[in-house]
């Protein structure tokens, strides 16, 4: 697994999850007979609050799962979703697997780098964006396309998502 | 109607909401099986249907369930594998997305059948909004009465959630999703023991996928024969196949097993665009190997697929043309494979690897002459030698591309470049 960004910064002030996320987070354990299996839903809604997991943060639902810390770094480095290092407020994941590659993925990537002038895995200075090549997204046969943090968009070109683009304060 | 049996009402207005859901006949099979038709009698219609996986290796549905123990003192449990990462592939998402209610009452009839009082929907981390949308499918089936305890009337109890991976293709084959619903990294197990023995916790589990759950609540309600009235006598029933490439209308079709592929591409699709051929079609998502254009004709069904020297798989249909580098093509599927392997099984991860590195010495134009019987090598050497399917996905396209287009890669040998590439221009200033 090649893929997974190396761990850049580190926010102590994490120490408990927010009043706020307490429901959410009971609700997730209440799914599973053990406190192991929460694990990813606690990921996520750690990064949900924080935008990216942190060692802090990765502490953090270590000891809420009850599971040695090592091991949540390692399932965290796993999964390719998981944020670990600060990634943009748009964070544009580009598909470029074989149908969208077949639909022009290349050069909408190509298209993507010029014009924010940053590569797979950067983030424009501003923070505003991050660009990132992924793996299919299971739109097929709506392609080129990507995701915009969760939201999907599709048959895409460049004239699309520069328009798309202009959306994306 | 796109469809006659899962798409037949999937465009109603409003279908995601129970009200809608109810008013087309929904949770009446439900209503009308619990209680009154005993789970073995349930398993029995389901195989006497012919039912078989959809998620891709076509498993008889009914006898998955009947592996199930009888006398094992363990909680039961069903698994909807929703994961969907098979390249080419899209069904599950549409369904999932306009039918949410249908795999709900699917998968109460199903945990029914095997006693299980817990489910989970497997959903790929990229579906985080088909996660809402089935969580409030969820919460109007429970408030109506049709999870929790005691549901529809009956005496049987049953609770479902859904559970969103976070990006690994590896989750959707079924021991790697126990393995990541359990809290690990999703790496698959050895088989046997079968999840249906020792699944999610140890415990006695049916996996299942989208699609084959959304099949047994008509097939309970109207019988075996009925289902039988669409497709062949091995593969019984309609399927959905998603058309991607540069054909005129890409999309999900809904069609009965065994309609031939060039009927697919022609008379649903409206063929190719821009005055491009067809030159090759993978029938059943990436991991399966191609069919050259010569083959059209074959049926998409299970068999008649697999007699082809392919697998009808996901019922991903992906269209190559004319002017697209064969080379290209499996170059980009094998790069997959590479960044996919989980890394467990040696074969997988390490050859992989070497046949990206092959593949990349192809398309810079310093291939050599020994290249295209090493890529055969190689993938014979992952073939059937690691723990689950997916270092075969990546063997098996490219020991077919070469079978079929082996002129393709040794004019990239001698020529030093692609024999056709419509996208070579734009791919010269693109890192692989």
């Amino acid at each position: 697994m090649s893929h997974a960004p190396a761990v850049t910064a580190i926010d102590p002030e994490v120490r408990d999850w927010p009043a706020s996320r307490r429901v959410e987070v009971d609700e997730a354990l209440s799914h599973y007979p053990n406190r192991r299996s929460a694990v990813l839903p606690l990921m996520w809604i750690a990064q949900r609050e924080w935008g990216w997991l942190s060692p802090p943060v990765l502490r953090l639902v270590a000891r809420t799962a009850e599971l040695p810390e090592p091991e949540v770094f390692g399932i965290a480095t796993f999964y390719t979703m998981f944020n670990l290092r600060p990634v943009g407020r748009h964070h544009l994941q580009v598909c470029m697997t074989i149908s969208c590659s077949l639909m022009g993925a290349d050069r909408l990537f190509r298209h993507l780098e010029r014009k924010l002038g940053i590569g797979h895995g950067e983030t424009t200075p501003d923070g505003r964006f991050t660009l990132r090549r992924v793996e299919c997204l299971a739109a097929c046969g709506r392609g080129p396309c990507m995701q915009v943090n969760f939201d999907y968009h599709e048959n895409l070109d460049e004239a699309r998502v520069d328009a798309l683009l202009e959306t994306l304060t | 109607m796109r469809g006659p049996l899962l798409f037949k009402d999937i465009d109603t207005a409003g279908l995601t909401s129970i009200a809608t859901y109810r008013q087309l006949g929904g949770y009446e099979t439900l209503v009308a099986t619990l209680g009154k038709t005993s789970p073995d009698e349930c398993i029995e219609i389901v195989k006497a249907s012919g039912l078989r996986g959809r998620g891709g290796a076509g498993f008889p549905a009914g006898m998955k369930w009947g592996f199930v123990p009888k006398d094992s003192p363990k909680p039961r449990y069903l698994v909807c594998n929703a994961d969907e990462s098979e390249p080419g592939t899209f069904k599950d998402r549409e369904l999932m997305e306009k039918n949410p209610h249908l795999l709900i009452e699917g998968c109460a009839l199903a945990a029914y059948a095997i006693n299980a009082h817990v489910g989970y929907i497997y959903l790929r981390g990229e579906f985080e909004y088909i996660q809402r949308i089935l969580d409030r499918a969820l919460a109007e089936a429970r408030a109506a009465g049709f999870l929790g305890r005691g549901i529809a009337g009956s005496g049987f109890d049953v609770e479902i959630h859904t559970h969103l991976g976070a990006g690994a293709y590896i989750c959707g084959e079924e021991t790697a999703l126990l393995s990541s619903l359990e809290g690990y990294r999703g790496q698959p197990r050895l088989k046997p023991p079968f999840p249906a023995v020792e699944g999610l916790y140890a415990c006695p589990t049916v996996v299942n996928n989208v699609e084959t759950l959304m099949n047994v609540p008509s097939i309970l309600r109207h019988g075996a024969a009925w289902y039988r009235q669409w497709g062949t006598e091995k593969s019984p029933g309609t399927k959905i196949f998603s058309v991607s490439g540069p054909v005129r209308r890409p999309g999900n079709y809904e069609l009965p097993l065994g309609t031939p592929l060039s009927e697919l591409i022609e008379k649903h699709c409206g063929g190719m665009r821009d005055g491009l051929k067809v030159k090759a079609v993978i029938p059943g998502g990436s991991s399966v190997p191609l069919l050259p254009a010569s083959l059209l004709d074959t049926g998409l069904d299970f068999e008649s697929m697999t007699a082809a020297g392919t697998m009808l798989g996901s019922g991903g249909v992906i269209v190559i043309d004319d002017q697209t580098c064969i080379v290209d093509a499996l170059h980009n599927i094998t790069r997959f494979y590479e960044h996919e392997s989980c890394g467990k099984c040696t074969p997988c991860r390490e050859g992989t690897y070497w046949m990206v590195e092959v593949f990349e010495r192809l398309e810079a134009g310093r291939g050599r002459a020994a290249d295209i019987d090493l890529l055969n090598d190689v993938s014979d050497n992952i073939l059937g030698k690691s723990f689950c399917a997916l270092g075969d996905a990546a063997a098996m396209p490219v020991m077919g591309a070469i079978k079929h287009f082996r002129d393709e890669f040794e004019y990239h040998v001698t020529h030093r470049r692609c024999m056709v590439n419509r996208r070579r221009e734009v791919l010269a200033g693109v890192a692989p």
